[in-house]
């Protein structure tokens, strides 16, 4: 258990200097890079989320943006109008709104399959972006503004403001470390790799006695919460929400940040997120019609890239022995074996 | 409510419903027999409403304009299938789902260059342009009959060519099992570009037929695609009987519910298919295994 082979011990430097490089962004640049990193991370938070069910469970759902959203809104309806809402009461409750959310639609998204599924997760997210956008619950289709941000207060004393740019970054980071070890957590428990068992062989993993459809209700509910989380950050860091945020069209574009990132690991979505929402920068300062050069560079990835950008590497540089292009059989023994033992 | 208003309403909802067919007809068409889930269904519907507005306004014929707008849709469609679908076949689903995303926004930023941005009006043809007195206060526009008509005959033509010619046949084997059908001889190389088109062409024809009656705008396809997917998710994937019956039960319960409960309409149809989601999981004619 405690061995430290080579390989182990490189993936934990690279933890440990990407963590003091994120802690020490805040010290060295502008509020406006600082911001937009925020950003950047909760974006990458949101397509972890995603991946629990999405490369983990191998179902492609089209409504988290709906559940990012939710988030949002639970904030932005929970806010007093000249002052902060309890960061303490307002978070735990736009996260279980969103996994609450999870559940109700999961349960009915999961009664069906490939195809299937995507069309009713697509149709139940937009669902909840129609209430949004037709009713007056919360400002219509032109939003609400969060005009103070969440803060955590004792007895009249200010401990946690998130007004503060620098304070609202480590509590997206103090987060985004959460979200990780959380999720790191649940890939390699014995629940994990039930869920990879049913993605790799859903008959076998079934025939092994494993209750299928509430493994992946429970997978969903908690990547919907988590999603909230990713959510309510947003709607923190931009003081507004508007229906556009539970759009499909989010959805999909988190859709490829997990495709960019690479399928199989917590963490390559987040590094899906940072390439996409970069490129997306670099491209809005340089071209008018930015969106058709996305466009046509998503479908390059598709066609190009169908394990992410880790390809690109043994693409330039040769065929490296640590990055099997094809590893899904391998890897599928290996998961119902252990989830077996388990 | 009176007998006339109720007629009213019930043609309303039958015209919405045939046009919705005809888009989620295409959808279901080149999933059943090409496996590929597209998103970009809307945009084509979309792009066709802008193409009938374009060449109404060059040749101010709108009996032009369809036949101009479902013939760019149909070759465009052509040109997807070889360039792009045609990598998706036999890679999942994800990857299906992204490259016609990655499509819409390709096509929506052409649409951009080509059209702008705006939002217009499309007039119908002259000779369908008046309205009918049903009573004294109480008219129907000849267009939106003349909708119905027509929707009702291209189903009338997609059910004949399915059930009656050898295309169907085809086009039937290939959905029902593709391998045996490959083994028998049909070239699904050609198969698959024709149903592409053919899927392509019907949400262009969606949308040309609805531009008189609706605006033209920019982010109509978006809409009409999650429609669709509802109508498909009701009537069962491939089926286009399924479609049939989706398409209808959509259309009466937007419209009766439009005028019994205006609050909640927008989200009566999604109840509709999560009902019928615990009911029939794989559609109302679905094939029970999916």
């Amino acid at each position: 258990m405690f061995e430290m082979n080579a390989t182990r011990l490189r993936v934990w430097l690279f933890t440990l200097a990407c963590l003091i490089a994120a802690i020490a962004l805040p010290f060295l640049a502008p509020t406006y890079y600082v911001q937009f990193f925020a950003k950047a991370l909760i974006m990458g938070m949101l397509a972890m989320a995603l991946n629990l069910v999405v490369g983990h469970g191998g179902l492609v759902s089209l409504c988290h943006a709906a559940f990012f959203g939710l988030a949002g809104y639970v904030l932005a309806l929970l806010s007093p109008r000249y002052d902060a809402a309890s960061l303490l009461t307002t978070f735990p409750l736009a996260v279980l709104s969103s996994a609450a959310a999870g559940l109700v639609i999961g349960a009915l998204a999961l009664r069906t399959r490939g195809i299937y599924f995507i069309m009713v997760t697509l149709a139940f997210g937009e669902m909840l972006f129609f209430f949004f956008h037709d009713t007056k619950v919360a400002g219509g289709s032109d939003g609400i503004f969060i005009n103070v941000r969440p803060e955590i207060a004792v007895a009249g004393r200010q401990l946690l403001d998130l007004d503060k740019p620098i304070t609202f970054y480590f509590f997206v980071l103090a987060c985004l470390v959460g979200v990780v070890a959380l999720l790191t957590m649940v890939v390699r428990s014995p629940f994990g790799h039930a869920l990879a068992a049913a993605r790799d062989n859903e008959r076998r993993a079934r025939s092994l006695g494993f209750p299928i459809f509430r493994i992946r209700l429970i997978a969903f509910a908690l990547s919907g919460g988590l999603a909230g989380v990713a959510g309510y950050l947003a709607a923190a860091q931009f003081g507004f929400v508007a229906p556009q945020m539970l759009g499909w069209h989010q959805s999909a574009t988190v859709l490829v940040m997990v495709l960019i990132g690479g399928l199989r690991s917590v963490t390559g979505p987040l590094v899906g997120a940072l390439v996409l929402i970069g490129l997306e920068e670099v491209l809005k300062a340089h071209l008018d019609n930015w969106k058709l050069a996305e466009g046509l560079i998503i479908i390059g990835i598709v066609v190009m890239l169908p394990n992410g950008i880790r390809q690109i590497w043994p693409m330039i540089f040769g065929s490296s022995p640590e990055v099997p292009v094809d590893a899904g059989r391998a890897e599928a023994e290996h998961a119902v074996a252990e989830a077996r033992h388990a | 409510m009176d007998l006339i208003t109720v007629s009213v309403q019930l043609l309303n909802a039958v015209q919405y419903g045939t046009v919705l067919f005809l888009v989620a007809s295409g959808l279901t068409l080149v999933f059943g027999i090409l496996g590929v889930i597209n998103l970009a269904h809307g945009a084509f519907y979309m792009l066709g409403a802008y193409l009938a507005y374009w060449i109404a306004l060059m040749t101010g014929s709108f009996a032009l304009a369809m036949l101009g707008g479902v013939l760019i849709a149909f070759i465009v469609g052509m040109l997807l299938e070889t360039v792009f679908v045609r990598l998706l076949y036999g890679r999942d689903h994800l990857a299906q789902v992204l490259l016609s995303f990655g499509l819409i926004l390709v096509i929506d930023e052409i649409r951009q260059l080509l059209f702008g941005k705006d939002v217009h009006a499309v007039a119908p043809p002259a000779w369908l342009a008046g309205s009918i007195q049903l009573t004294d206060n109480l008219s129907y526009p000849v267009y939106r009959l003349a909708i119905c008509v027509f929707c009702l005959m291209v189903a009338a033509a997609i059910f004949f060519v399915i059930t009656r010619t050898k295309i169907g046949m085809i086009v039937r084997a290939g959905a029902e099992n593709r391998e045996m059908a490959r083994v028998l001889g049909i070239k699904f190389d050609r198969v698959n570009r024709y149903v592409f088109a053919v899927g392509i062409a019907l949400a262009a024809l969606g949308g040309i037929v609805i531009a008189p009656i609706s605006t033209v705008f920019p982010g109509m396809g978006d809409g009409m695609l999650i429609l669709s997917f509802v109508v498909v998710v009701l009537g069962g994937i491939g089926s286009v009987a399924g479609a049939a019956v989706g398409a209808l039960l959509i259309g009466l319960t937007d419209t009766f519910g439009k005028v019994f409960f205006p609050s909640v309409s927008s989200i009566l149809i999604y109840v509709l298919m999560a009902a019928v989601l615990l009911w029939r999981p794989s559609g109302i004619l679905g094939r029970r295994d999916v």
